[in-house]
């Protein structure tokens, strides 16, 4: 089981900011095309990755890291602080 | 170091008064305030941010900031929540012994809090809402460094 968080725009498009699934993904990119599989509204949201950052336990990461002892993976866009 | 996140408005004059208490050490102090800008229209702002990474995001900027230059102190705000036209949303503080470490790594800060500390802003104005996209630019900035 693994969490998976989502925040801005891509919690909106997804419509919740946060669920547990259970995936025998190795990366973050095969995790990515189950999620895309399932329904429109993730089609939708990961539609165009290089829109998108990923974070593994709370550290930035990319779509070619394995999911290997992972608790919580993010998704969002880039970020807008300052 | 102290480094806070929260989404209640802040006393920039006070707290830069406080941070700039000379240790009889430090020569420089730099401070910078984000404000929310009212252009366009701008009712308010809505601020996300990701509990856990954020704190941790901006520990690792600040100590990043240590390594690079030699600082006596270093302070982050940043706010999250609704915000208003004219409302403090960010400050940094640096202290060093000389000016010119305090203003890079200033600078520095800035550059890294816009794209690697998990914030998003949402704007609300007169056509809607809509998310603040990143810049190339910030993303530029960071090369500097």
């Amino acid at each position: 089981m693994i969490d998976v968080l989502y925040f801005a725009w891509v919690r909106e498009r997804i419509g919740l900011p946060r669920e547990r699934i259970e995936t025998r993904a190795a990366t973050v990119a095969d995790l990515v095309a189950e999620l895309k599989a399932r329904e429109e509204r993730y089609a939708a949201a990961f539609a165009d990755t290089r829109a998108l950052r990923v974070a593994l336990d709370q550290e930035l990461s990319d779509f070619s890291a394995p999911l290997a002892g992972v608790r919580e993976v993010a998704f969002f866009p880039p970020m807008t602080g300052g | 170091m102290d480094v806070r996140v929260q989404s209640d408005p802040f006393d920039y004059g006070a707290e830069s008064a406080r941070f700039a208490q000379g240790d009889g050490e430090t020569g420089a102090v730099v401070t910078f305030l984000g404000l929310v800008r009212g252009t366009g229209g701008l009712s308010r702002m809505e601020i996300e941010h990701y509990p856990g990474m954020t704190e941790r995001a901006l520990a690792k900027i600040a100590d990043d900031a240590g390594a690079r230059w030699p600082l006596s102190d270093v302070l982050i705000i940043h706010r999250f929540g609704t915000l208003l036209p004219g409302e403090p949303i960010m400050m940094v503080a640096t202290a060093s012994r000389h000016r010119q470490a305090a203003f890079e790594a200033a600078e520095f800060l800035m550059d890294y809090l816009k794209s690697r500390a998990p914030f998003w802003k949402k704007e609300f104005g007169p056509d809607g809402a809509e998310w603040v996209a990143a810049r190339d630019d910030d993303e530029t900035a960071l090369r500097r460094w």
